[in-house]
């Protein structure tokens, strides 16, 4: 029992720690941010941790790397209550959380196969948000709705 | 209001621009032909990627009551688009050459890319499945013409309810007005989606049923539509469907006087053609007020009206 508790509470020296994230959906940030496991630095992985926010959560700690905007805007889609906290020397040096913007541009796909954003034409997919919580995105061309099951299988 | 506009999706509006919309069609039918000649040395372009030969030809003589031209295609065969041009393309070429375009095209969302590629007012006549705006505009505009007001009527919607865009753009609209009820009539299997029902909660009241008779003698309006024999996977139960919702003559016999029968044509034979000499059906009139709603609008997106 010991070493399980200092297994998830360990801290890391650089990086980023990744909370709140909505329980279940830690592999798709992974996705996100293109870590396969292969790129040799420490990743801790923590899935349907009890919170009280949440009900269950994940976290999401990686040694050594830190995340860009878009990112951040990428994850607010698969994990709207996310919390990302930079680490530097053992501390927090920045907390924010994940915001989802209003227009979210060419980052998901339609999942209509007859929208002209899935064509040859030289047009990018956007979508309205609708509904952040829980997510509801409406294509700015043809009208369809994608739900949170849409975006995650995306990433 | 409307100068310059493009004419996208009927979400786009508002109440009080869709009524003003109504009175200027109202205006424009009122109006002596010979002096509605407006629009003399403007073009439209009329671009059908696909084939609507209806909707085609009521925006081209609509421009041509007004005095102007068209000019453009109603297949893309033999157009630049075979050798694999895109509609970005094309619609920035054609907008030297004419006022406004009217377009339609297989795929969804396509009016809207236009619209952001051109400085031209666009007009979507009907991209991929969705439903084009004008279509809505000429229905309300058949109610206000035919019952003097759109609020507070009973409306009855029949027939495929899940699949029929025309009929989510006009449930769109109708909840812009005041103390509608709807009664949304239809076989279980084509009942309206959820999320267009959730969308209008707020806005109207409504009731789901699955047979004419009970709603028959509260309605003002009833808006027929086909129920087509794909969406039913066993062809019995069609049969058996089809009949429950068939218009005749003796299913109007509980009917309010003035009671008005729309259907957005073609029709198959979801309203009997014994019922068309009736005073209630009103089908064949809804493309003369198509053709004057698209004058209106050709009107104000050029700046005349
Ligand atoms: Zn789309």
């Amino acid at each position: 029992m010991k070493a399980y508790r200092k297994l998830r509470v360990e801290k890391i020296r650089e990086g980023t720690v990744i909370d709140h994230i909505t329980g279940g959906t830690a592999l798709a940030v992974l996705r996100i941010l293109n870590i396969t496991g292969h790129e040799g630095f420490i990743v801790s992985v923590i899935m349907n941790v009890p919170s009280k926010k949440l009900g269950k959560k994940d976290i999401v700690k990686i040694e050594g790397r830190e995340i860009s905007p878009k990112e951040v805007a990428e994850i607010a889609l698969v994990a709207p209550k996310a919390t990302i906290n930079i680490i530097r020397d053992f501390n927090v040096v920045k907390k924010e959380k994940v915001k989802l913007p209003d227009i979210v541009k060419d980052i998901i796909k339609c999942t209509n196969p007859s929208c002209i954003t899935n064509s040859p034409e030289p047009v990018k997919p956007v979508f309205h948000v609708k509904s952040k919580d829980p997510i509801l995105l409406r294509c700015y061309y043809c009208g369809t709705i994608l739900d949170k099951n849409a975006i995650i299988k995306q990433f | 209001m409307f100068k310059g506009r493009d004419i996208i999706s009927i979400r786009d509006f508002s109440r009080k621009e869709i009524d003003y919309l109504l009175r200027v069609a109202k205006k424009v039918e009122e109006t002596p032909e010979d002096r509605l000649k407006v629009l003399q040395g403007k073009i439209m372009g009329s671009l059908f990627f696909e084939p609507s030969t209806r909707t085609r030809l009521s925006f081209e003589v609509a421009m041509k009551k007004l005095g102007g031209e068209v000019v453009g295609f109603s297949e893309p065969a033999l157009t630049s688009i075979k050798k694999g041009e895109t509609l970005a393309d094309t619609i920035r070429v054609v907008e030297n050459y004419v006022d406004v375009i009217v377009l339609r095209h297989p795929l969804e969302g396509s009016a809207r890319m236009a619209a952001d590629y051109a400085s031209i007012p666009i007009i979507n006549a009907g991209s991929g499945a969705e439903e084009h705006p004008t279509q809505a505009f000429l229905d309300l505009y058949t109610i206000y013409k035919e019952k003097g007001r759109i609020d507070g009527l009973n409306i009855g919607i029949l027939g495929d309810l899940r699949y029929g865009r025309t009929v989510h753009s006009l449930t769109y609209a109708l909840s812009l007005y005041n103390d509608i009820t709807l009664y949304l009539i239809s076989p279980e299997q084509l009942k309206m989606r959820r999320e267009v029902l959730e969308n209008i909660r707020d806005k109207l009241k409504f009731k789901e049923m699955l047979n004419v008779e009970k709603a028959l003698p509260e309605l003002d309006v009833l808006y027929v539509t086909r129920i087509q024999k794909e969406r039913f996977p066993d062809l019995s139960e069609y049969e058996r469907v089809k009949g429950t919702y068939r218009i005749t003559l003796s299913t109007l016999k509980k009917a309010k006087k003035d009671l008005i029968l729309m259907h957005p044509l073609p029709r198959v034979d979801e309203v009997d053609v014994e019922v068309d000499k009736t005073s209630h059906a009103v089908y064949f009139k809804q493309v003369k007020y198509g053709l004057i709603t698209r004058m209106a609008l050709l009107g104000l997106v050029l700046g005349v009206f």
